[in-house]
């Protein structure tokens, strides 16, 4: 049964590595905009064009 | 392609205002608009104006034109659009450049504009795809709900000035105006309750899991180690709520009982400190289980209710001030020579131009030219003012037509009507005014609670079993910690805010519907709120018109957008109007002119036709009608009242006093009356000051005033009420700062919204009396003892459950009853 406390660690470490995620997600900007990301992936990428920039999903 | 016609479907039902391209009349390719004076020929495709063209050119020479086929005709008219070079001139001005951007380096500089005219998907594209226009744009990204795009770009190879002309050029002009430059207003969102609300959820979570063995402790899971190590981990999990997630809660009780009073907080607070250090001491001393997952639980709950009570609505703005509408630049003649100098630097005495569309930005004197003064957005009256040489101009109107020249009387913040801002209602914060339901019972439960509490343990010390006498103190303290009863405000509110929302009646926050309940005193502005530009009542007096005559004026104001002619032409709605082999000539300021039939028609003002009738009708505009010298006869026109007011006044009038506020002249006095009764109290000649201390006096007499108006004149009366409702007939143009903004068309409602308040305040009676319940049986076996922490885990979450249920099925089933909502859901 002593596994146990390994799971438990593990399953800390993982929540709390999820914890972290949001918090940065927040901060980076995700939520701030849930409604043109949703518009934005419609747009189809042009052929003709070579260098085609991404835009960078970073606010900052 | 699929997606590309999925993303205009979507975007179309929101742009109702757009004209469906029709067969047999040529549609502008940018715009989708009629092409009804010229059609421009370019590229194969059809335009209505040059500035039309001229975005698609600029747009084909850079490869752009999937612009095109993203939305169906995705761009705006570009008609009305000044094509003035020197117009951005002011964004040369580094004081200006620097309050304007977001961030900047030696490379690169971030700004964000806000831009109304986003509208589609396209609009999106175009905006994100700025980098192909001019290498020196690093990216753009668009908010679409806020209209806003932020771009990255760098200073050396394009300025900002370059950059806003380059935006203009392609029809997306930003809105920038003297509250973009006066402060920085950065709106840090509350993050903090979302940081908080995660940090709960994730150790109530876990402490949920490691609890899990105490709710099974007759079945013995597990050894006697592992419930140590479950509880300490517990302890753990418990410092990060009671740290960080309940600070806002400490904080909120120890303002309150600093200041000798009790709110909300006060019990919670208790109840939060009590759970912690009872577990301490039950964990570490007894080595018992504690209520650590009580604790995470209740936060969490509690920190919902609170998340979900805010409601914001990103393309609104509640508290715009004159300088969101102010231009941030405006043209000053120095020895005949123009020059754009900010606003913030324009002097008494400066000699400025105002062009057409533009805004006169002080309190001045006109010098030359012809003005014709648009006050719409300040008084709601749509017809344009006629000022006459040396005559005063206030602040905040438009000119229409030619170019004028001003000299400046007063600093733009101390005219007439910015005064206004300057009087210390806009100094002290709102009060929230009338104490919350929640906190003025809130004082008497926390004696009561701790009242019984002592009484508990007084009993047991007294039969002689002082630990037993503990453990029912602290077991009372923590059964009736006020979860149910915190969360019942938090849930009735937020709701009633979202079924006002979906009725298009927009609050500020959830104080305001508490503040609503408690109203008697409804203040009306009359230009623009009770009147509506479009329900103009036009009369004709004179000779009786032909028809012939009836389609000769329809076409004249056919040629004309002018307000006047605007109301004459769908008085006219069903003649059809002749054909005029003249043009129309318009004389501003006076009238329309044509030759029809080699006699000369004109139709304008009295001067204009040199009218001699006697005993003209007051309280509305005239124009006249005259076949080469004689006059025919005039046409009164009045602005005539919104739809349904009358029923919205009278139903008010049923149980609260109502009283009229108007900048004009008191000749309707007699027609108000007759519609709405002699028992309003109607007040004429007010001016924007004059509105708020009539609202002052108001309050100073006890009176819980709601003021709803329109224009920036009514802008100090909706500060100093206690609830101020903007009307607006676009919910995204401006309206000033207000505690709610409602859609004009939903105003037949506002009686059942005002209702309605007061419904709420029973449903979050009606769930008190539900949690006391829980509490009264929560307390029976505290004061025994034999409060236990599997039974405090299973109470608590039931009774937070079950009062959210209560409230949010209770006011939407009750909102949809009362025709305030569509669907239940």
């Amino acid at each position: 049964m002593e596994v146990i406390f390994i799971l438990i660690a593990i399953s800390l470490i993982l929540a709390g590595s999820f914890l972290f995620l949001f918090f940065r997600a927040m901060k980076s900007g995700q939520f701030d905009d849930n409604h043109t990301p949703a518009i934005r992936i419609l747009f189809d990428n042009e052929i003709k064009k070579k260098d085609k920039k991404v835009p960078s999903t970073k606010s900052k | 392609m699929f997606f590309r016609t999925e993303a205009s479907k979507l975007y179309q039902m929101s742009n109702p205002t757009k004209i469906e391209p029709q067969k047999e009349i040529s549609c502008c390719f940018h715009c989708g608009e009629e092409c009804k004076d010229e059609i421009l020929h370019f590229d194969g495709k059809e335009f209505c104006c040059s500035g039309c063209k001229l975005v698609y050119e600029v747009l084909n020479e850079n490869d752009l034109c999937n612009y095109y086929d993203i939305a169906e005709n995705p761009g705006l008219s570009q008609k009305a659009i000044s094509t003035r070079d020197n117009r951005f001139d002011y964004l040369e001005d580094k004081d200006i450049v620097k309050k304007m951007v977001d961030f900047q380096n030696g490379d690169e500089t971030h700004i964000t504009f806000s831009i109304p005219l986003i509208h589609c998907a396209s609009c999106i594209w175009l905006l994100e795809n700025l980098h192909k226009l001019n290498p020196g744009i690093v990216s753009g990204r668009v908010d679409f709900l806020k209209k806003k795009v932020q771009v990255k770009y760098h200073q050396e190879k394009i300025s900002l000035k370059e950059l806003v002309k380059l935006l203009s050029g392609i029809g997306y002009e930003p809105a920038i105006n003297l509250a973009d430059v006066d402060k920085k207003n950065v709106q840090v969102t509350d993050k903090k309750l979302i940081y908080k609300l995660a940090v709960a959820g994730f150790c109530f979570g876990n402490m949920m899991l490691f609890s899990l063995p105490e709710y099974f402790a007759e079945a013995e899971l597990l050894g006697e180690g592992f419930k140590k190590t479950f509880n300490y981990l517990n302890v753990m999990l418990a410092l990060p709520v009671f740290f960080y997630a309940a600070t806002d809660y400490f904080r909120s009780a120890w303002l309150s009982i600093r200041n000798w009073a009790v709110n909300m907080d006060v019990p919670i607070a208790i109840g939060i400190v009590t759970l912690f250090f009872y577990s301490l001491y039950d964990i570490f001393l007894l080595g018992n289980e504690g209520y650590m997952d009580t604790l995470g639980g209740l936060l969490f709950f509690l920190l919902i209710g609170k998340y979900y009570q805010q409601k914001t609505y990103d393309s609104l703005s509640f508290d715009r001030d004159y300088k969101s509408y102010f231009p941030v630049a405006v043209t000053k003649l120095i020895r005949e020579e123009e020059e754009v100098i900010p606003l913030i630097k324009l002097n008494v005495g400066d000699i400025i131009k105002v062009r057409n569309e533009e805004l006169i930005p002080a309190d001045s004197i006109l010098l030359e030219g012809e003005a014709f003064i648009d006050y719409s957005f300040v008084t709601g009256e749509e017809v344009p003012v006629v000022k006459k040489k040396g005559e005063l101009i206030y602040a905040g109107g438009r000119q229409k037509r030619k170019a004028i020249l001003l000299t400046v009387q007063k600093s733009p913040s101390q005219g007439y009507l910015t005064d206004l801002w300057n009087n210390d209602s806009f100094d002290k914060e709102k009060s929230t005014g009338l104490e919350s339901l929640a906190n003025r019972i809130s004082g008497k439960f926390t004696f009561t609670v701790l009242l019984i509490a002592l009484a508990a343990l007084v009993f047991w010390v007294i039969s002689g079993n002082a630990s037993l006498g503990v453990l029912a103190f602290t077991s009372v303290l923590i059964i009736t910690c006020p979860c149910a009863l915190a969360m019942s405000t938090p849930f009735t509110l937020g709701n009633t805010l979202r079924v006002f929302g979906q009725g298009k009646f927009y609050l500020k926050n959830s104080h305001v519907i508490e503040k609503l309940a408690k109203i008697d005193t409804v203040v009306f502005d009359k230009t623009g709120t009770l009147t509506a530009t479009d329900q103009a009542s036009v009369k004709y007096f004179g000779e009786p018109l032909s028809l012939e005559s009836k389609s000769l004026i329809k076409a004249m104001v056919n040629q004309s957008t002018h307000a006047l002619s605007n109301r004459i032409n769908s008085w006219l709605s069903d003649v059809r109007a002749v054909s005029l082999i003249q043009e129309v000539e318009e004389i501003t300021g006076k009238g329309l002119r044509t030759i029809y039939k080699d006699q000369e028609i004109r139709l304008g003002s009295a001067e204009f036709v040199q009218a001699k009738i006697k005993d003209l009708p007051k309280g509305g505009n005239l124009v006249f009608f005259a076949l080469e010298d004689t006059v025919l006869g005039y046409f009164f026109i009045q602005s005539g009242l919104r739809k349904g007011i009358e029923k919205v006044v009278s139903s008010i009038q049923e149980n609260k006093a109502v009283h009229f506020l108007s900048g004009d002249q008191d000749h309707e006095r007699e027609n108000l009356k007759s519609v709405f009764g002699d028992q309003i109290q109607m007040n004429f000649n007010q001016g924007p000051s004059d509105k708020l201390l009539y609202i002052k006096n108001l309050n100073k007499n006890g009176a819980g005033t709601l003021m709803i108006g329109d224009g920036l004149n009514d802008a100090g009366a909706l500060r100093e009420s206690q609830v101020g409702v903007a009307i607006t007939d676009k919910i995204t143009n401006f309206s000033p700062a207000s505690d709610a903004i409602m859609d004009a068309s939903m105003i037949g409602k506002l009686p059942a919204f005002m209702d309605f308040t007061k419904t709420s305040r029973n449903i979050i009676k009606t769930s008190f009396g539900l949690s006391f319940s829980y509490n009264i049986v929560g307390i029976f076996f505290a004061v025994q003892g034999l409060v236990s922490p599997v039974f405090c885990a299973i109470l608590m979450p039931i009774s937070s459950i079950s009062v959210v249920l209560f409230t949010t099925v209770a006011t939407n089933y009750l909102a949809h009853k009362r025709g305030l909502k569509d669907k239940i859901w």
